[in-house]
């Protein structure tokens, strides 16, 4: 899990001049920011920023028209094995048992004992009990956390998440705010997007805050709460509509 | 005028007479086991279901492909496949006669009026719902897994074992339904099997001719068979659905 000294690291990645364009919009312009090892670092802002955009880009699931994703080691793998995940906003389940989910995982990145580690991955999220319920059949709580358990049984140094929390009730999202507390205080970095403030409060330690497709916000979280530089920032923050 | 109306009336009375009786000895046919009558139900079974496993074999990775792939004219061999899921079983017969018969492409082969022939003119049959059932459904599964899948390295033909196995139970359904279709048609099996006694007689052309000949025991009896297959079939792929139902939450 946590990657052992000496061993190689995909961190820190170095994101670099990001450019995305749809149909002629400009949906990402100049992103840059360098993410080092450890620590949840939050990205926020409005609707349309762009927050979503740039986990995917980071993963690899869509290609910039300009910039580039730089990884520490080669592409963001090691040996051959990716080593970051992520996790999507609408959790996706596969029409299978919930462990037969996590071996779904396993077996396409070809992880040795994959029996074993899908029963582990379960013991550690407390989705033990569910093993072989539908997947599809959970709640939302648990659907996320079946997704999570997923991406953690990959052994990801990186785990990006699309607003772990968007859909569920007060419960499940403490659930979640724990687990993500837990994963990084055992050493895996995290890049999650949000729309609670709160919990940005809660869990982050550095924001970054996109606008309009622009980075306009890079700072520890205690700054950008008491004194963000930019006028978008402020307004993001007293709750005024930005465009 | 009068006169005609009566006669048909009268004959009415005897043929209903008759069917009770053939009734009776249909269900004698069934419950005896009757070797020619188990003989007919045999092959007719065994052409269908080679049919079904043929087209699967076809199908399932062609309707796999057509999910995934861009391509132009996409969209008109689609429609093309739609439509063939409608295609007339005597037409389908015609085509797979003209193939096979002496002066066509295949006819040195010599498998006109073989069961291969019949199943040949099935498979035709069945091979557009297949294909389009397997298309529709892995296109579906695809818009909701392909990031998921993606992330995992699974794109492309990866990603198909994936998308085969969540689509099962629909898959299934579809095969289902494909049989259904070949078990029940009469018209390309006729044509391209010749509907020789003992050879390439199935159930729907004995039922065809023996009502023709006016011996309706064997007739009945096939077409008992026959619906009791199609309410298995039906039961089946009522099954299936509500089982997938579950799995699709």
């Amino acid at each position: 899990m946590t990657p052992m000294l000496g061993m190689p690291s995909i961190l820190p990645l170095a994101v670099n001049g990001l450019v995305l364009e749809r149909e002629g919009r400009r949906l990402l312009d100049d992103v840059s920011f360098t993410l080092p090892r450890g620590g949840v670092t939050a990205l926020i802002g409005p609707n349309g920023a762009g927050k979503s955009l740039t986990l995917r880009l980071c993963h690899g699931l869509i290609r910039p028209e300009g910039g580039s994703v730089g990884w520490n080691v080669g592409d963001g793998r090691i040996a051959g094995r990716l080593r970051h995940a992520m996790v999507f906003q609408r959790p996706v389940m596969l029409r299978r048992s919930v462990r037969a989910n996590l071996l779904h995982a396993l077996e396409a990145l070809s992880f040795d004992r994959p029996a074993n580690r899908a029963d582990v991955a379960l013991a550690r999220f407390g989705l033990s009990d569910l093993a072989a319920r539908p997947a599809r059949l959970l709640s939302g709580g648990e659907q996320q956390r079946l997704a999570i358990a997923r991406a953690w049984a990959l052994e990801p140094e990186l785990l990006m998440l699309d607003e772990p929390s968007a859909h569920l009730d007060p419960g499940a999202t403490r659930q979640i705010e724990q687990i993500i507390s837990a994963l990084a205080a055992e050493g895996m970095t995290i890049l999650m997007t949000t729309h609670d403030l709160g919990q940005v409060r809660r869990l982050a330690a550095r924001v970054l805050f996109l606008h309009a497709g622009r980075l306009r916000e890079d700072a520890p979280v205690d700054r950008f709460f008491q004194a963000p530089v930019s006028p978008e920032a402020r307004a993001f923050l007293a709750g005024d509509l930005l465009w | 005028m009068q006169k005609l109306l009566f006669d048909v009336k009268v004959s009415h009375y005897i043929v209903s007479m008759d069917a009770l009786g053939a009734m009776q000895a249909a269900i004698g046919l069934v419950v005896t086991f009757d070797p020619q009558f188990l003989q007919i139900v045999g092959l007719s079974l065994r052409v269908t279901l080679t049919a079904v496993l043929l087209a699967a074999l076809i199908g399932l990775p062609l309707g796999a492909w057509l999910a995934l792939s861009r391509f132009r004219g996409r969209a008109a061999l689609i429609v093309l496949i739609n439509g063939l899921m409608g295609l007339p079983p005597v037409v389908a017969g015609l085509f797979v006669f003209l193939l096979l018969s002496r002066s066509g492409p295949l006819g040195p082969l010599g498998l006109l009026f073989t069961p291969t022939a019949m199943v040949i003119a099935q498979t035709v049959l069945v091979l557009p719902i297949v294909i389009a059932l397997t298309r529709g459904t892995l296109e579906e599964l695809w818009q909701e897994y392909r990031e998921h899948l993606t992330s995992l390295g699974l794109s492309g033909w990866r990603a198909v074992p994936t998308l085969l196995w969540d689509g099962r139970f629909a898959l299934a359904t579809g095969l289902l339904a494909g049989f259904g279709r070949a078990s029940a048609e009469v018209g390309a099996v006729l044509i391209v099997g010749g509907n020789i006694a003992n050879y390439t007689r199935t159930m729907t052309t004995t039922i065809a001719l023996e009502t023709s000949k006016g011996d309706l025991p064997l007739a009945l009896g096939l077409g008992l068979v026959l619906m009791a297959l199609t309410l298995a079939i039906n039961a089946a792929g009522y099954a299936a659905s509500r089982v997938g139902a579950r799995f699709a939450g």
